[in-house]
């Protein structure tokens, strides 16, 4: 049978999921993950240049370093907003969907697991806002956003006059000194790397097969539903 | 044992030194403290005033060269009157008795002196088997250390061995090697890093104590802030050279020449916490960098773990002495990107039907 008449026989009805703050807040931090990143890269690993120039005359390595603390700062202002508007936001940015305290959140990601990951089942995604194995996986983001800040700040702490770094100076301290804390930070970086990949690639197959406009969802707020569907959501204390 | 405390001008002056030079060392140490001009005759008064207090100063697993380094001390007084003359009452590697008479002076000291004398600690203390590997006078060194932190007035960890191990903690660390400060409880520990530390740093704790009769303020690791506040990397004269993006690519190309930023060769001034940048070694001649080797970072614990000396990052662990976080991270995104293309492959094939008509087959959403 012809494919889009097939597609007509599914009626999808538009449910608003993320509010604007949601989405402004994930692509600011989508940016400065990605600028700290590349400026990050080139600090640790900075490109081979001969020339015959004077310091003086030049400072571009200050700069990409620059760049790295402004948006370590747009990072860290953003992360703590969101994690307040894990308290202020809707039912599919409240904290509760991100920390699996309940049996049905690990049933829920196993479940996942066996549709999306092994493809031995098939069955839609029950869950409107992320799935439950998603939610883990954004639950260990956060905690590598708060390393990633606590290891970054805290090597700050030596080289900025400012009272905020000083406030993590403590971490190279309890690291054992500023190497460690600073590998640690440079690994971390790899992870944000592959999650990236992993989380853009997922992004495009759940749009694909589930044809409930994901993708957009991050633009505009909306994303569809099946006509007739249940929605099964993590329970949220009313 | 006589209780006969001069103090260290009556013993410069014994010694030969005119007072000119007394105060010439006092102004140094002054400016070595950090302290205002106006506080030089402080240190002068001081140091005329001041008993000499005893010092034991014990080697447990070392080299020797915390001492070696403090007796070039770019300042001829500060060798002779802080550790030639003065103190010492009992030090394996220059005392003249030896033997019984060596084990017994030590035991004096420590009678005679309780609570005022000085301890001084060279080398780190091994602990594993009992920590037979290092036995001095039949006893063990962590036996010699215990007995002596009773009276100690204050505790002074020379070095990176008796702060934090230095390479006999190295992995494996066979013998148990183990810093001061794990070992003494309920006791302040100055731990004057470096391997060695600056000679004018050792001086400066020494007079520090001397002076203010109270430990300098210490850093979070146990380090005296007035030498180990700043990093290497911001006292640093290649330091323009960092922020120009001018780099060393390798020990004989053009920019080692030009003195570029030694950071791609490894340098650890950036994670490195020492006054090397400001005064310098051997009478401010040199240090490291300025004869063109990146720091390897002597003054922070672990440092001989945190390799490879000549890379910037360090090795991976698990895997391997040539790995990286970048060896390591481009591996993980290989991996990652063939396991993405698997899985699109294997979607279009087993969710075909999921895909095409958007419905599971009926038997599948059984299960
Ligand atoms: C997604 C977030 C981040 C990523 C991916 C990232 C990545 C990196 C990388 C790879 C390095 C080089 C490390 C090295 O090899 O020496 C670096 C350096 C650094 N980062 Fe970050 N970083 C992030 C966030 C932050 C934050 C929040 C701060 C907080 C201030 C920060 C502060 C620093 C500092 C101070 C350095 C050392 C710069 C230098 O010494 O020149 N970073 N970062
Ligand atoms: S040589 Fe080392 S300490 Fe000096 S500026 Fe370069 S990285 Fe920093």
């Amino acid at each position: 049978m012809d494919k889009a008449l097939q597609s007509e026989r599914m009626l999808m009805h538009p449910k608003y999921v993320w509010e604007v703050p949601v989405r402004i807040y994930h692509w600011a931090n989508a940016l400065s993950i990605a600028i700290l990143s590349v400026t990050g890269y080139i600090i640790g690993d900075p490109p081979a240049i001969q020339s015959a120039s004077e310091a003086s005359y030049s400072y571009w390595f200050g700069t990409v370093r620059y760049v790295h603390f402004i948006f370590a700062y747009v990072f860290l202002v953003n992360f703590v907003f969101r994690v307040y508007w894990g308290f202020a936001g809707n039912r599919y940015a409240n904290w509760r969907n991100y920390i699996p305290y309940s049996k049905r959140h690990w049933m829920d990601m196993w479940e996942i697991t066996k549709v999306d990951v092994l493809q031995v089942k098939c069955s839609n995604n029950p869950n409107l806002g992320h799935n439950a194995l998603a939610s883990f996986t954004y639950f260990l983001t956060f905690l590598a956003f708060l390393l990633q800040v606590l290891t970054g700040f805290g090597i700050y702490a030596a080289m900025s006059p400012a009272w905020f770094p000083q406030l993590f100076a403590w971490v190279p301290a309890l690291l054992g000194g500023d190497l460690l804390t600073r590998e640690i930070h440079h690994i971390l970086m790899w992870f944000f790397i592959l999650f990236a990949m992993v989380h853009v690639y997922l992004v495009f197959y759940h749009d694909y097969i589930e044809r409930n406009g994901v993708t957009s969802s991050m633009i505009g707020g909306w994303k569809f539903q099946e006509e007739g569907k249940e929605e099964r959501e993590i329970e949220l204390d009313k | 044992m006589a209780k006969n405390q001069k103090t260290y001008y009556e013993i410069a002056i014994e010694k030969g030194y005119s007072r000119r030079d007394f105060m010439k060392l006092s102004a140094m140490m002054a400016a070595f403290l950090g302290l205002e001009s106006s506080s030089i005759g402080q240190v002068a008064r001081a140091l005329e005033t001041k008993k000499r207090p005893p010092v034991i100063w014990l080697h447990g697993q070392e080299c020797t060269c915390c001492s070696e380094s403090f007796i070039r001390s770019s300042h001829p007084l500060v060798a002779d009157i802080l550790l030639d003359q003065i103190s010492l009452d009992y030090t394996e590697t220059l005392m003249a008795p030896s033997g019984y008479q060596a084990e017994k002076s030590l035991h004096d000291t420590i009678e005679a002196y309780h609570g005022e004398y000085i301890l001084m600690v060279e080398g780190s203390i091994p602990t594993k088997e009992d920590g037979v590997y290092c036995c001095i006078g039949g006893k063990t060194f962590e036996e010699v250390l215990h007995e002596s932190v009773d009276g100690a007035k204050a505790i002074v960890a020379w070095g990176n061995c008796a702060s934090s191990g230095c390479v006999q903690a190295a992995k494996p660390n066979p013998t148990g090697a183990t810093p001061v400060r794990k070992l003494v409880k309920g006791k302040p520990v100055i731990n004057v890093q470096g391997c060695p530390p600056i000679a004018e740093v050792m001086a400066g704790v020494i007079v520090h104590l001397l002076l203010f009769g109270q430990i300098p303020e210490l850093d979070r690791l146990g380090r005296p802030k007035a030498f180990y506040s700043r990093r290497v990397h911001d006292t640093c004269y290649r330091r323009p050279n960092f922020d120009a993006g001018l780099f060393v690519q390798s020990f004989d190309d053009e920019n080692a020449k030009r003195g570029y930023c030694l950071y791609k060769m490894g340098c650890k001034g950036p994670v490195t916490y020492n006054a090397c940048g400001v005064t310098e070694w051997n009478n401010g001649t040199s240090f490291p960098i300025k004869s063109g080797h990146p720091c390897l970072g002597c003054s922070e614990a672990n440092f001989w773990d945190n390799g490879p000396f000549y890379e910037h990052l360090p090795k991976f662990p698990g895997f391997g002495i040539e790995s990286n976080a970048d060896k390591v991270g481009l591996g993980l995104s290989v991996a990652t990107g063939v396991g993405i293309v698997a899985h699109a492959i294997s979607t279009n094939i087993r969710k075909r039907k999921l895909i095409q008509e958007g419905e599971c087959e009926p038997e599948e959403n059984e299960s």
